[in-house]
């Protein structure tokens, strides 16, 4: 069956995350999901929108949902934990009846408040299921032992997310261990990456992201498995910063989900934007277990 | 009476309530030992129990001219007398419905659950109910069956 | 009629915000209020004696006091008037206070609403008539619910008095919550060795019944004569065969059975008697786990009993006793620190509930004893202790204060070192809470003696690592975040309601709050009584409290009892519905309506049938009044002429 969902990739996924984009089009596709992108999007405002006016957050947001509902869509999927916030935010402010005028004055164009704002992570595990995954598996990653980190934004705060458990999600666990890979129960998986210090205070994200490396290191993680490009930057991007804080050498590759899934389900690595990581991670692709009987009698026809 | 030498000139709005004795009465002075601010224009009836109201009560208020009228009991399953909120329940609901047809906006009229704990929740309703009251403005009352104030509907 | 007004001033708690003499003054303006003034403190001796002087120099017929609720001093103004020789029912209350001048501090539209509220009690005083009570008799037997220390203390106060008691106790054993303690604060005492004989007495008391493993099913009735139905659960054990020798507990072959008396730390069999200590010592069938209702066969026990107690056959039994009070002791539940995802939501075997810890520290616990952890039974290093885990945090919905946990968690710390004294204990607080005898005392001697680490801050994570536990907390007097490798982490959790305490409380219409404990009368004031006369309040029930108090309050309930019982006989309220023969239709509408079947047909001369209130039954809600289409029914002091009087005077 065909589902269809509108596609909010906001500006992130165009720009360092853009194998996040190239893997989630290939994963769906795969999946038989069909991605309609919102035509004319706009950027969700990010943290200087909701830190400045949460109001004009919403707004901005909702603009990508009202143009999405006009499409007569009944979800809107978004691979970023930040665009999501953002999304969500927008339908919360429609429905709070203290806000809910200003916010339609704002927004200057109909809106119902009828469709949904769901994560990538939220679609693959609810509406796709970690069986359905399983069975599109052709290569599974069996033996690649994976550290799930979900990231501080992805489930939290709770009454925003409404997905998975805050604290001990375990929606990627369920996916990746349905594709075949290992996973560690690992704790550190809703830690801060330290996020935007990133740019301002390098030295933050030095320190917190190498505790995610060295705990995942420590339990024999081979790699990371995120769903968020602000935390796929600060582990990949920045790991050589890492490195020089910790003085040692990680050389951990992270994977968002979709290019972990798309190996699985045997597409092509350039088509999920394998070589666009820093860590390399050729050694996956090299390792993959061979494809099994089945898999060659299919490939055969 | 007349009201010549009254402290003050006029209450604002005349809004009267229906409190059960064991509840909402209870939550209203639950309210007051809080020190939970409320608009000063309740005045309140203690009965025994909603299953005392008489929904004659509330149309006679209405009909000479009270500005709205607030009955709150016990929450459904609490009543003090097992069932006397149900059958509240169901009178004021039906009279809610009637007052339009006696020319009354229905909104003069609301009905609602407090227990002898819900402080805030009392404060919260008569302040909203306050609110709801003075958007409708002055109620003129029903004086005969053609001269209702059928604008407002 | 001429009616006296007397405005309370309640020092600055009306006045503050009232002109009481303005509403004394613009109470005259009715033509019956012949007399009017504003006092200090009208509830007072001397402000009672203004009352009762008024009435005889003015001749006054009914009285209106301005003040507080009714609900608070309705009944000793009551008793004022009718010592000056008047009707107690010829007097009425208008509340400006909780009302009024607590409310608002518009001190115009106070005045204004006071002096409506006053000409609103004088209305419907003008329509009132003396009413006289009658008497019926008590049934001189109690209730007591629940058989925790609190119930077995209010219990053996009122058996001491020489009142018939009936108990009934949930759990198969009495002893509730205290018998599963180690030890209890501040003294240190050991729990069973204090609790243990009091349990004793209540089955040698010839006159105390024990329901044990039995329930509440349904309770009417009214102070003085309650009906209450009791539900025994089966055990599938004739108690009055078994001994509790323990054979069958010792050959059952079902033996992956939770301990909940241990808090399922450890193991006991299909069958058993919960603890050693149990009263009544008899054995229980738990059916969920029993090999002959599973699998249709085994029998094993039916077989070893020597006196041929087992019976599978067995079902639950129904009793009905007569009581004139109930004491309510019905105790807490432990809180569920599951929803705690960042302390492991329940993942983690070594992260375990303070009532856990106390079985562990217990000798006849499932360790004998002996600290160690439960996943592998190895003696744990450094122990962490995280308070308030389900106390003071709304967002749990758990926003009040346990009152017990600071003062446990102490103690569990000084028995941990006096046990293993190479052990470290670390406690993380927000805020430390030891008001009570020799409390704060005992929290120094913890810190200072022992040597527990407090550290100021909450725990923020908790994940395993090599065998052990990270907790991640902040120190919030240093300002830094700190990290213990902990092997054991005791969680203080907090109290909640008990389960089915909101069910038990509308079979008794008693009222209960947000978080489902029940509702005293006046929370300072009339701590143990509840709104609904005869039923009283023991223990955690009512609200958080430890040991001491909940004894206190059982003493407390039991005299109350013993009060209400002194006499033979109790004044029933003349608050009730009559009906006006004349004006009955005798349509029978009120008699389907009273909740209570306080109205019955009545056959007058010539076969004429009218509805007659049995005024002992009458509970006096007005229901049959509000239905009745000719209004023949009134319901006395609250009639439609004073509801309508009132409403008059507001829409003048």
């Amino acid at each position: 069956m065909k589902r269809s969902v509108a596609y909010y990739q906001g500006c992130s996924l165009e720009g360092l995350a853009v194998e996040y984009d190239l893997s989630t089009r290939a994963v769906c596709e795969a999946l038989d999901i069909e991605l309609v992108e919102i035509p004319d999007w706009s950027c969700c405002g990010s943290t200087p929108a909701h830190s400045y006016d949460p109001l004009l957050s919403a707004a901005l947001a909702g603009r990508n949902l009202a143009i999405a509902e006009k499409l007569r869509c009944e979800t809107v999927m978004t691979p970023c934990p930040g665009c999501l916030k953002s999304l969500k935010g927008a339908l919360l402010t429609y429905h709070d009846t203290k806000d809910h005028d200003a916010f339609m004055e704002l927004l200057a164009m109909p809106f119902a408040g009828q469709v949904k704002a769901v994560s990538l992570l939220q679609l693959l595990y609810e509406e796709v299921g970690p069986d359905l995954i399983g069975q599109r598996v052709l290569f599974p990653l069996t033996g690649l032992v994976l550290a799930p980190y979900y990231g501080c934004l992805l489930t939290r705060p709770a009454g925003f997310a409404q997905f998975d458990d805050p604290e001990n999600p375990l929606s990627m666990d369920a996916l990746l261990k349905a594709v075949g890979a290992t996973v560690v129960d690992f704790p550190y998986k809703t830690e801060c990456c330290g996020a935007t210090y990133g740019v301002t205070r390098n030295a933050i994200v030095g320190k917190l992201a190498g505790r995610i490396l060295d705990m995942a290191a420590s339990l024999g993680a081979q790699a990371l498995a995120v769903a968020c490009p602000l935390c796929q930057q600060n582990l990949d991007l920045r790991q050589s910063q890492v490195d020089r804080y910790w003085k040692r050498r990680f050389g951990i590759p992270v994977l968002y989900i979709t290019q972990l899934l798309g190996l699985a389900f045997g597409i092509d690595s350039r088509r999920l934007g394998l070589d666009k990581l820093f860590v390399d991670a050729a050694f996956i692709t090299r390792t993959l277990h061979a494809p099994t009987e089945e898999v060659k009698a299919f490939q055969g026809n | 009476m007349g009201k010549t030498d009254s402290p003050t000139e006029k209450r604002a709005l005349t809004i009267i309530g229906f409190l059960c004795n064991w509840c909402s009465y209870g939550g209203a002075d639950t309210a007051g030992v809080c020190r939970f601010k409320q608009p000063t224009d309740l005045r309140v009836i203690r009965v025994p129990c909603t299953g005392r109201m008489d929904p004659l009560f509330i149309a006679r208020a209405l009909i000479l001219g009270a500005d709205g009228v607030l009955v709150s009991g016990c929450h459904p399953r609490d009543c003090h007398y097992a069932v006397g909120n149900l059958y509240a329940r169901r009178r004021l609901e039906i009279l809610k419905r009637m007052l339009p047809f006696m020319g009354i906006h229905a909104d003069r009229f609301h009905y609602t659950w407090v227990s002898a704990s819900e402080g805030q929740r009392w404060q919260q309703v008569v302040t909203e109910f306050s609110e709801q009251v003075g958007g409708l403005g002055p109620n003129p009352g029903v004086t005969s069956f053609h001269t209702g104030n059928r604008e407002e509907l | 009629m001429r009616i006296g007004v007397f405005v309370c001033q309640c020092g600055t708690n009306i006045a503050g915000t009232v002109d009481t003499e303005a509403v004394a003054r613009d109470a005259l303006r009715h033509p019956e209020v012949v007399y009017a003034t504003s006092y200090m403190y009208t509830c007072s001796e001397p402000g009672q004696q203004q009352i009762q002087r008024a009435i005889e120099e003015q001749d006054l017929q009914g009285v209106v006091v301005a003040a507080c609720s009714p609900r608070m001093h309705e009944p000793t103004f009551r008793r004022a008037v009718e010592k000056a020789g008047l009707n107690r029912y010829m007097f009425e209350m208008a509340n400006i206070r909780e009302h009024v001048s607590w409310i608002s501090n518009d001190r115009a539209a106070n005045t204004l609403k006071a002096a409506d509220l006053v000409q609103m009690a004088v209305a419907k005083l003008r329509f009132n008539h003396p009413l006289f009570s009658s008497q019926v008799p008590i049934n001189k037997r109690v209730m007591v619910i629940g058989g925790g220390v609190a119930g077995i203390q209010a219990a053996l106060d009122c058996a001491d008095g020489g009142l018939e008691v009936v108990m009934v106790e949930r759990q198969p054993s009495i002893g509730g919550k205290m018998a599963k303690l180690d030890k209890t604060f501040p003294t240190v005492d050991c729990s069973s060795c204090i609790l243990g004989p009091k349990m004793v007495d209540v089955v040698q008391k010839e006159n105390i019944r024990l329901y044990a493993g039995s329930e509440v099913e349904s309770v009417s009735g009214y102070i003085g004569n309650f009906t209450v139905q009791i539900r025994k659960k089966t055990t599938y054990v004739d108690w009055s065969l078994c001994t509790g020798c323990g054979l069958c507990m010792e050959k059952c072959p079902s033996r992956k059975v939770p301990d909940h008396f241990n808090e399922d730390l450890g193991n006991t069999r299909a069958i058993s008697i919960p603890f050693p200590q149990a009263i009544p010592k008899k054995a229980a069938i738990d059916k969920e786990y029993c090999r002959q209702f599973s699998k249709g066969k085994c029998g094993v026990c039916k077989k070893i009993c020597p006196v041929g107690a087992i019976d599978f056959d067995m079902e639950d039994e129904f009793i009905s006793e007569e009581v004139g009070a109930v004491i309510v002791a019905t105790g807490f539940d432990l809180f569920d620190h599951s929803v705690y995802g960042e302390y492991g939501g329940g993942r983690f075997p070594d992260v375990i509930s303070g009532l856990q810890y106390e079985r562990i520290l217990s000798a006849s616990g499932p360790f004998g004893g002996h600290i160690q952890r439960p996943s592998d039974g190895r003696e744990p290093k450094n122990i962490v202790f995280i308070a308030c885990v389900g106390s003071r945090d709304a967002s749990v919905g758990r926003p009040y204060c346990s009152g017990v946990c600071c003062m446990y968690i102490a103690k569990q710390a000084i028995l941990t070192r006096d046990h293993l004294p190479d052990a470290n204990c670390y406690v993380f607080y927000m805020d430390i809470r030891s008001p009570g005898k020799n409390y704060d005392e005992f929290v120094r001697r913890a810190q200072e003696e022992y040597g527990v680490h407090y550290i100021r801050g909450r725990v923020g994570k908790i994940y395993p690592k090599n065998d052990h536990l990270i907790v991640q907390g902040a120190d919030t007097l240093l300002g830094a975040q700190v990290e213990v490798e902990a092997d054991l982490v005791v969680l203080a959790t907090g109290i909640e309601a008990a389960a089915g305490a909101k069910e038990l409380a509308e079979k008794l219409r008693i009222s209960y709050d947000l978080h489902g404990f029940y509702m005293e009368s006046h929370p300072k004031l009339r701590p143990v009584e509840t709104n609904t006369a005869g039923v009283y309040l023991a223990g955690v029930c009512q609200g958080p409290k430890d040991i001491p108090s909940s004894v206190a309050q059982g003493s407390a309930a039991a005299a109350k009892v013993q009060a209400l019982f002194y006499r033979d006989t109790i004044e029933t309220s003349p608050q009730v519905a009559l009906v006006n023969e004349r004006a009955c239709v005798a349509c029978g509408k009120c008699i389907q309506v009273c909740p209570f079947g306080a109205i019955q047909w009545k056959q007058l001369r010539g076969g004429v049938q009218k509805a007659e209130v049995l005024a002992s039954v009458c509970q006096g809600c007005g229901l049959c009044n509000a239905t009745c289409p000719p209004k023949a029914v009134q319901l006395q002091h609250c009639t439609d002429s004073q509801i309508l009087a009132e409403i008059d005077v507001l829409c003048a």
